[in-house]
């Protein structure tokens, strides 16, 4: 019996405790009614700047709440197809056919910036490589197997490359990194594209597969001779070293938020009404050609009158305030055109 | 007590048979009804599982057929797969894994049970099921940081020069691949095989040892020739547990592998496995087909545990046979 109460004792105790610490936010819970949840899910690389988005809008209009879930990109298309989110989020933009499958009519939205970079692990050379892009193509594709390879040569002069097998380095896990390098190699190199295709997964005709960008920057790492494609935010945060490569204008580019911002710039003359866009290969001579938008999806029809303002009112947050955090989190702003196109495009949510 | 006689209370009302009444008092009925329930459960959820893996497999298996199982390419882009470099990477890396940890395990628990100081035993065992408790995710970055490095040089090539005749031992070292995982494996399986085996060893009765001791076997004639092979089902029971984990692992091993659904003889090679490719993949697949086809590589793995548990079965059973009339 004693041990009973002891029981007791403890359970009420806790539920005393748990009380004490909810007390303090009963007031905004009495006023539930008015709160407005905001569900989304998606795209894992946008997480970082998506979560300090939601936090700080959160701070200034504490009755609007945000839960996204990121559970990538092909999940988020699911949810939003099966309506089980208000907004989904994707790092490649929906297929004619997904759309098709839409009951409403879904709008893009880019939010940021990101690029692929070719991170690599050369034994004796200190000078930053230079790759054009039939180089990276062709070590992709197989076809060029040595570092001395003459493409690889005549890109990087007075560079003294090793006579050495390139192991090539790719994700596993279906991933918008790997949408993003695989839409480049498709658009630069014919055989790409007919051999392998562009998507979040590929059958690869090389390499080795690492799961994430940690993993594919680890086997680069500790593998001497090796080469793998790695998120540009993910190289800044760990100081990894990568390589130039040549964009559409002839100029050899490295990715930074300047260089990926550029990129969008140039494509923003060219931009579709509707967003989905692919900025690989941009014109303009500062572009980094391997650079992608990110997207929110969201549908044109939201019925909640409450929800819909909430929802358009962070867009347009977004868009403005808060493109100014990007850079500390290492993701490309928006250039102005865009932005000003996207505003306009908001006022489709009806 | 107090907590059963409160769960009958409201069978009392319903039943009036005072016979019953009474088994149901006593807690017998109540008690078989209850783990019969329970027990099942078990099969209900595994027929839920199964069923729920074949109805959202429909389309891939509907469009593949039984080629499924035997073609090797993977390509969501055209949306062509075939399941056999995965099924084949999933089973080399197991038989790699339980080959480098049965008989560590099975050796170390003989220590450890028969051979080994009571305190020296116990204090080692808590460490050992501790290592069973290790999440995988942590094998796998100790694989990658500390092995797969290991691996690349000095092992393989050590290997390669030493034993290189022969086909398993061939070919470029990247130091990942079906070796790295099946390695990792193994340390991860062995603490179920020592703990489990361990335990059914120490249950063997000393009238057992004894009587062996008495007719002039040695201590190791007495381990070997009576102890183990009283224990042998127990340790059986380990092995199976261990298969069934390696297996299934996902982690860890697609941390190693180097994720590449082709079939090559050398362990050196890269691979890839069911478990690797349906985590690595699952998430971002958009296409209707390509989720159809990784559900069914569950499907797949489902099967492929219960072949392998059938086939080991009968191998049990008929080595058990042929034990007894030996002996």
């Amino acid at each position: 019996m004693t041990k009973r109460n002891c029981l007791v004792t403890g359970v009420v105790l806790a539920l005393s405790l748990v009380a004490y610490q909810w007390a303090p936010t009963s007031p905004t819970v009495v006023k539930a009614a008015g709160k407005i949840l905001i569900n989304g899910a998606g795209a894992t690389f946008p997480y970082p700047i998506y979560s300090k988005w939601f936090d700080e809008y959160h701070k200034s209009h504490p009755d609007i709440e945000f839960n996204y879930q990121s559970i990538g990109s092909g999940g988020g298309i699911r949810q939003l197809l099966a309506g089980t989110v208000d907004f989904g989020a994707s790092d490649g933009p929906m297929t004619d056919e997904q759309l098709a499958q839409s009951k409403v009519k879904v709008l893009h939205f880019p939010t940021v910036l990101g690029a692929d970079v070719p991170a690599y692990n050369l034994p004796g050379v200190s000078q930053e490589l230079k790759f054009t892009p039939e180089a990276l193509a062709g070590i992709y594709l197989g076809t060029i197997k040595k570092w001395n390879d003459g493409q690889l040569a005549k890109a990087n002069p007075g560079v003294k490359l090793p006579d050495s097998d390139i192991v090539v380095v790719h994700r596993s896990d279906g991933s918008g990194t790997t949408y993003v390098w695989t839409d480049y190699l498709s658009k630069i190199s014919p055989e790409w594209k007919s051999q392998v295709g562009k998507a979040v997964s590929v059958s690869w005709p090389v390499g080795l597969g690492g799961k994430g960008n940690e993993g594919v920057a680890g086997l680069v790492q500790q593998t001497p001779y090796s080469i793998g494609y790695v998120e540009l935010i993910y190289v800044i945060q760990n100081k990894m070293a990568y390589g130039l490569v040549k964009n559409s204008a002839g100029a050899f580019v490295k990715a930074s938020v300047a260089s990926v911002t550029a990129a969008a710039a140039g494509a923003a003359k060219s931009m579709p009404d509707d967003f989905r866009v692919s900025i690989t290969n941009a014109p303009g001579k500062d572009a980094y050609p391997i650079s992608s938008f990110t997207w929110l999806l969201i549908p044109s029809t939201i019925s909640d009158s409450a929800k819909r303002t909430a929802i358009t009112g962070v867009l347009k947050w977004m868009l403005t305030d808060g493109q100014k955090m990007t850079e500390a989190l290492a993701y490309a702003p928006l250039p102005p055109a865009v932005v000003k196109k996207e505003t306009q495009a908001i006022a489709q949510i009806h | 007590m107090e907590g059963t006689a409160d769960l009958l209370e409201p069978g009392l009302h319903e039943s009036s048979k005072p016979a019953f009444l009474s088994r149901l008092r006593s807690g017998d009925e109540a008690a078989h009804l209850i783990t019969l329930i329970f027990a099942a459960s078990i099969l209900l959820i595994a027929a839920w599982l199964v069923f729920e893996l074949f109805d959202s497999s429909v389309e891939a298996r509907h469009k593949f057929g039984w080629a499924f199982f035997f073609t090797s390419k993977w390509n969501p882009v055209s949306g062509q797969f075939g399941a056999l470099p995965f099924i084949y990477g999933t089973v080399v890396t197991s038989a790699v894994a339980l080959l480098l940890s049965v008989p560590l395990g099975v050796g170390a628990a003989i220590f450890l049970s028969e051979l080994a100081p009571p305190r020296i035993s116990d204090a080692l065992t808590f460490i050992i099921e501790l290592l069973a408790a290790v999440p995988s995710v942590i094998y796998g970055v100790v694989a990658m940081f500390a092995l797969v490095p290991l691996l690349r040089d000095p092992i393989q090539p050590f290997l390669n020069r030493t034993l290189g005749f022969l086909p398993i031992f061939q070919g470029p070292s990247y130091g990942v691949g079906f070796l790295a995982a099946g390695l990792i494996l193994a340390i991860m399986v062995v603490p179920f095989i020592i703990s489990i085996s361990r335990e059914s060893l120490l249950a063997v009765p000393n009238e057992q040892r004894e009587g062996a001791l008495a007719v002039g076997a040695t201590r190791w004639e007495s381990t070997w020739q009576v102890v183990v092979p009283y224990a042998r089902l127990g340790i059986i029971g380990s092995i199976f547990l261990a298969l069934a984990r390696a297996l299934g692992e996902t982690m860890a091993v697609t941390m190693v592998i180097g994720n590449t659904p082709h079939i090559l003889t050398s362990l050196f090679a890269t691979g890839y496995t069911i478990p690797a490719v349906i985590a690595n993949e699952f998430t971002e697949a958009t296409e209707d087909i390509h989720l159809s086809a990784l559900v069914e590589l569950g499907l797949v793995l489902f099967l492929l545990t219960i072949v392998i548990n059938g086939l080991a079965r009968l191998m049990v059973l008929a080595t058990t046979r042929r034990g007894t009339t030996q002996s």
